[in-house]
């Protein structure tokens, strides 16, 4: 873990409001693995603001991360540009571990795809993806998909592109073709919790990755909790340090 | 190199920075970013008697130059505190404060009992929680509860006490004079003040609690006038908080009338700022040909 100034190396825009960045990072990259985060400075805000680790290049020392222009933090770290330093925290949280012996499911909501695509990459070659965005217009990172994976299925909510519907209507299908497959999953709260709730139906495993509000980022200060029901009883957990990848069966998803 | 040493009711201090209680959790996570033992001291997670879950989430919302925050004192129990963080933190060589809270006299008074024998160099008092007894109104906030806690706590601890008093209050001297009534060796100030943010298109507050303890840079103004207000007040040394992010805010809380500083919020933005605080306070002293931080505590010269 470290917090050091790194420079943006290439500046890259996605889509409207999409932008990813390639970080020379080679301390924080040699620490890296999917699904963990960093949590970066952002002008003169009080919070840092946590961002996953999209790609990881480890030959080269860099990473490159995705993020959407949501508020302030977000629309201050969109104008910065190559050449650029960025103060950075991380590399931070636990990460995703794919098991690399079984079907993999990698399912990406929106600006939930970016931590997915390294999930995907380091599976390989049979890693099946179903990426879910609002219209067309949201599309982001399709082609480094293909790429990696076996196969890719997009779904639309208005239908401009892809499948009409939610990523889960295709996970069902997939599920009834591979029940002894692995899901990861990275969107928003709702489609997480319709995700976690079909693969327990289908008893599959799955690790959803979740966000929360952070103020330290590294497990100190508590704020980022999470209720999670393990077997030995109900717990407090913390989304930057026990997470953000989780268990489905264990979260709390209205705690 | 000038002498960063304090003295606190008989406890040395390397130098007068501590970090800030919640905000540093027991010290493992920032170790492995720097040497902590580079520290003046560390005032604890608030610990309770028993296991607290704390709030629901969201419990923070940044605000302009700030933040809310609503933990809702999340800790382990002071018991797991003593066997699982403590161990840890004593290796750490440099000054551990327990930070303690809770929900009715007895629950201090024990909780207090316990870190007897622990290996705490010394015991700050959180007394801005709701007291259950009391209707929920904060133990902190009249003088006269303010006394009686301290003197009941005061009576088991075996450490040094400070007393850590809210802000909320009409008049925050006379909470610090109540504490030195009731036998305080030390009040550290401030704790967070109470704030709320909305979110204008769900029309809800940011965090579940609805309300939070503000902290950060936008408190700073209110922080110090409290402080230079108490250090006139009380002749116990006053360890002064809330807003500081670089050393010129700790230069001029020392100027105010406090003999340390600690620094909570600022952690999240840059966790280095602790160690940037030491480094300039002794710069500024070697500048200004001051020989000890001592020399600068409350030498503010008011008009
Ligand atoms: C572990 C993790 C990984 C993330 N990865 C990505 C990513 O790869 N790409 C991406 O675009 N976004 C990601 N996010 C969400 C991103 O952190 C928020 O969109 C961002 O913090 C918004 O900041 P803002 O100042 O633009 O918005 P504002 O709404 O103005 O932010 C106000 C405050 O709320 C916090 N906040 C707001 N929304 C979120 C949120 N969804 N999650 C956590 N904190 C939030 C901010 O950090 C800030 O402290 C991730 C969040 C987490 C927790
Ligand atoms: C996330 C968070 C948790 C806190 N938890 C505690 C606590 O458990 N006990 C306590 O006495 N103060 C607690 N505080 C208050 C701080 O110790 C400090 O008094 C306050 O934040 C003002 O200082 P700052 O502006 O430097 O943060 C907490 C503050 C924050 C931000
Ligand atoms: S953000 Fe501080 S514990 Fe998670």
């Amino acid at each position: 873990m470290v917090q050091a100034y790194f420079k943006i190396h290439s500046v890259e825009k996605l889509n409207d409001t999409t932008y990813s960045f390639v970080i020379a990072c080679p301390a924080l990259a040699k620490e890296s693995w999917c699904g963990r985060f960093v949590n970066i400075q952002c002008g003169e805000k009080t919070l840092r603001r946590p961002i996953s680790i999209s790609e990881i290049d480890s030959e080269n020392g860099t990473i490159t991360i995705v993020f959407e222009v949501r508020g302030e933090g977000t629309a201050w770290l969109a104008k910065q540009k190559a050449g650029d330093e960025l103060n950075i925290l991380g590399p931070l949280g636990n990460g995703f571990f794919p098991e690399k012996d079984k079907p993999a499911i990698f399912i990406g909501g929106g600006i939930g795809c970016p931590p997915m695509l390294g999930a995907a990459q380091d599976y390989g070659k049979n890693a099946e993806a179903i990426l879910g965005f609002r219209s067309k217009e949201q599309l982001i990172l399709l082609d480094k998909f293909e790429q990696c994976c076996q196969s890719v299925s997009v779904t639309t909510n208005d239908g401009s592109f892809g499948t009409k519907g939610f990523v889960t209507d295709i996970l069902k299908e997939k599920l009834q073709e591979k029940p002894d497959c692995i899901v990861y999953a990275c969107g928003p709260m709702p489609m997480l919790k319709g995700v976690a709730a079909m693969c327990a139906e289908h008893d599959v495993q799955c690790y959803v990755s979740l966000e929360q509000r952070m103020g330290c980022g590294i497990g100190a200060c508590l704020v980022c909790a999470c209720k999670t029901h393990e077997k030995d009883g109900e717990h407090m957990r913390h989304v930057c340090k026990n997470g953000p990848v989780f268990d489905a069966r264990e979260v709390d998803f209205n705690g | 190199m000038a002498d960063l040493r304090v003295n606190i009711a008989g406890v040395e201090f390397k130098n007068p920075v501590i970090t800030a209680s919640g905000t540093f959790g027991f010290g493992q996570e920032y170790a492995r970013i720097y040497d902590i033992s580079r520290l003046g001291g560390i005032s604890c997670k608030g610990t309770t008697l028993h296991e607290r879950p704390g709030n629901p989430s969201p419990r923070i919302a940044e605000t302009p130059s700030g933040i809310l925050n609503s933990v809702g004192l999340q800790n382990p129990g002071v018991d797991a505190f003593i066997r699982d963080d403590l161990p840890f933190l004593k290796k750490q060589n440099t000054v551990i404060i327990a930070n303690i809270a809770g929900s009715q006299i007895e629950d201090y008074v024990e909780t207090v009992r316990r870190l007897q024998d622990a290996d705490v160099d010394m015991i700050e008092l959180n007394i801005s929680c709701p007291n259950v007894k009391e209707g929920g109104v904060s133990f902190g906030t009249s003088a006269k509860s303010v006394e009686n806690i301290t003197k009941q706590v005061k009576a088991v601890a075996k450490q040094p006490l400070m007393i850590k008093l809210t802000p909320n209050v009409t008049d925050i001297t006379e909470t610090a004079a109540a504490a030195e009534a009731g036998g305080a060796d030390a009040v550290s100030l401030i704790n967070t003040l109470t704030g709320m943010k909305i979110d204008i298109n769900t029309r809800r507050p940011i965090l579940k609690n609805n309300t939070g303890g503000m902290s950060g840079a936008a408190v700073f103004p209110v922080a110090l006038r409290m402080v230079w207000q108490v250090a006139n007040r009380v002749k116990i040394p006053v360890v002064g908080m809330g807003g500081i992010t670089k050393w010129q805010d700790a230069v001029e809380m020392l100027l105010a009338g406090a003999t340390a500083v600690q620094i909570g919020t600022a952690n999240f933005t840059d966790a280095y700022t602790p160690l940037k605080v030491i480094a300039g306070i002794n710069d500024y002293l070697d500048e200004h040909g001051e020989k000890s931080v001592l020399d600068i505590v409350g030498k503010v010269q008011v008009w």
